[in-house]
């Protein structure tokens, strides 16, 4: 019913939202930090690593960059928060906003085609692998990487201290960590990892377009809970595995989802359906902990 | 002797047998769209309608498939590697993001683009005139000469011309390039004012007021959605509005010399049919609106404070009355 295709495209694009989900759950998650600069931080990858790789750039240097811009993008909201004390919210939206116009200075136009150009994947396709299987390839090894030192990062003094600072910060500065700090490195840290799926959903797309992070936050959202949904986030590493999973899942679902003629589904119901799937996720664990807490008051 | 007559006779039934299942299973033609609103929709059903006249009929010889990606990249992408999955005969890409994700994924599969407006600069094709690849279309390009021409026939003394433009939109800034080279090439200057969604348009196009002697929109879609902002503003301060599409004609600009989105979809559908019947994609040229109508509003233009003059009038395909 899926065709080989498909299925590949699909796990392709969820590896991409998998290290979406990894930059959601840093800034939401670990330090409760809810963070729309996404939005804004996922195109923003897309157009610097598309302008450096137009300039004549190596694309791994152009891509290291765009992870860098999206650091800044997000150290920038951390601070609109921590120094200027305003609301996590409100300074995301704000950067956010900014950034769709930083976005269109940077590629000069709206959209910045790179169908013809040299990407990170263009290597790769002289392995002799199928057309539709090197991104899939490429990306499995990107996210490995990216999780593998995510983790270590966790486990890392300042990793420690960072979930420490998100658990309970008046506690965390009491212990002497500077909390203001933690959170500018997470929120820039979060912010890299979006930027570096922009400029990887670009090289494999073939354009940066200025719409293209429309309801990146929501998409990783919905990966970061389906996944904690399958997996439950006991210890960093299986949260971490937890998003990736969920967003290979989700883009299973939409997969499926536009194939399912018999199902009357179409490509037009997909908002409703994640809308109602996050409700769901969100809503469901909740449920299940108060129907086993009224099963245990019952029985004592 | 008698086993080889019989195995050819075997082949022959076998050939035979397949040339039948060709015949008789339907040719699959993949739409894909980037959003929906009303000018790709009447893309939409003018390669439908088109393709119907060619004999190819929905339902017989002929399967539709059409999916929506909602302004969304990432379900632009999935739908585009589904399609390429299904391996149909051919793919209609609507608009510039859904046929950039379409040429990155399909390698050997016929894709026909359609309201895309520079199809060279968004890298979907070498050139017009020899596209090369799998992929050709028709572009939704305006004929920027024949509207100036137009502007200088309806407002000859006019010297600043303005515009209302989004600045995130591919299309529409493309456009605003290009009208700003060619009016400047005739000795007049464009005033440009930004609205980055229809909220702002009302008063972008407040700021060209003292500035610009006629304004002109393009096919831009942030603006047009917000057209009656414009008209109310140039019906206020004087300023004519002239438009680079009929529809808006009717809710209040002066005039347009236009095509229908549902006529680009027609000849979208030709190229369609042709590429079904065997052409190769690659061979065909980059195709433009062929049709262009005059429309023209005498009432918008009294209250604008202009006058159509009669061999206008005469020249108009549509005349539109709205008294409001």
């Amino acid at each position: 019913m899926l065709s080989d295709i498909a299925l590949y495209g699909a796990i392709e694009t969820g590896l991409i939202y998998g290290l979406v989900a990894f930059g959601i759950y840093l800034s939401f998650r670990v330090l409760d930090f809810p963070d729309l600069t996404v939005d804004g931080s996922f195109p923003l990858g897309a157009a610097v690593a598309a302008m450096l790789i137009l300039a004549g750039w190596n694309p791994w240097i152009a891509t290291g960059a765009a992870i860098l811009a999206g650091m800044a993008a997000g150290a920038v909201t951390a601070l609109l928060n921590v120094k200027l004390n305003i609301l996590n919210l409100l300074a995301s939206i704000l950067t956010m906003i900014a950034l769709y116009s930083v976005n269109l200075r940077i590629m000069g136009r709206p959209n910045v085609a790179l169908l013809t150009e040299e990407t990170v994947l263009t290597p790769w396709y002289d392995l002799g692998l199928a057309y539709h299987q090197v991104p899939v390839v490429l990306f499995v090894i990107v996210v490995l990487v990216s999780l593998i030192l995510l983790w270590r990062f966790m486990k890392s003094e300042t990793g420690l201290a960072m979930r420490a600072t998100g658990a309970n910060a008046r506690m965390a500065r009491a212990q002497g960590i500077a909390t203001g700090g933690m959170i500018v490195l997470g929120v820039a840290l979060s912010n890299g990892l979006v930027g570096l799926a922009g400029a990887l959903f670009a090289q494999s797309q073939g354009a940066a377009d200025v719409t293209m992070g429309v309801g990146v936050i929501v998409i990783g959202l919905a990966s970061l809970i389906g996944g904690e949904a399958v997996i439950t986030p006991s210890t960093v590493i299986r949260a971490l595995i937890a998003c990736v999973a969920g967003a290979i899942i989700y883009r299973l679902a939409i997969a499926f989802a536009l194939n399912a003629e018999f199902l009357g589904l179409q490509s037009q119901d997909l908002n409703l359906i994640t809308a109602v799937l996050v409700t769901l996720a969100i809503v469901l664990p909740g449920v299940r902990t108060s129907v086993a807490a009224k099963l245990t008051r019952n029985k004592a | 002797m008698a086993k080889k007559t019989l195995r050819t006779l075997i082949g022959a039934t076998l050939l035979a047998a397949a040339g039948l299942a060709q015949g008789d299973e339907p040719r699959v033609v993949a739409v894909t769209q980037i959003v929906e609103h009303p000018a790709l929709d009447a893309v939409y059903q003018g390669v439908r309608d088109e393709l119907a006249e060619e004999g190819f009929t929905e339902g017989e010889n002929l399967k539709i498939i059409h999916e929506s990606a909602q302004g969304n990249a990432a379900i632009a992408s999935q739908i585009a590697r589904k399609f390429v999955g299904e391996g149909p005969d051919a793919i209609v890409a609507i608009a510039t993001p859904s046929a950039q994700t379409m040429a990155a994924a399909a390698r050997n599969i016929p894709v026909i683009f359609s309201a895309v407006t520079d199809p060279v600069g968004a890298k979907l094709v070498k050139s017009l005139e020899a596209p090369g690849a799998n992929i050709t279309g028709v572009t939704d390009m305006l004929p920027i000469e024949r509207h100036i021409d137009l502007l200088e026939r309806l407002v000859p003394d006019a010297k600043t011309i303005g515009t209302v433009y989004n600045p995130g939109e591919a299309n529409a800034v493309a456009l605003v390039d290009l009208l700003e080279e060619r009016l400047q090439a005739r000795g007049l200057t464009l005033a440009k004012a930004a609205a980055t969604k229809t909220s702002e348009v009302l008063g972008a196009a407040r700021s060209l007021v003292g500035k610009a002697d006629a304004i002109y929109l393009t096919t831009d879609n942030t603006v047009i959605s917000a057209a009656e902002a414009v008209v109310s503003v140039g019906e206020r301060a004087k300023i004519p509005v002239f438009a680079a599409d009929t529809a808006t004609v009717s809710r209040g600009a002066v005039a347009a010399l236009g095509f229908d989105y549902y006529d680009h979809g027609r000849q979208t559908g030709n190229m369609v049919a042709r590429v079904l019947n065997g052409a190769n994609p690659g061979e065909m040229p980059v195709e433009s609106v062929d049709t262009l109508n005059l429309f023209v509003n005498p009432a918008a233009a009294e209250r604008m404070g202009i006058t159509l003059s009669d061999d206008v009038l005469n020249d108009a395909q549509e005349i539109v009355k709205s008294d409001k």
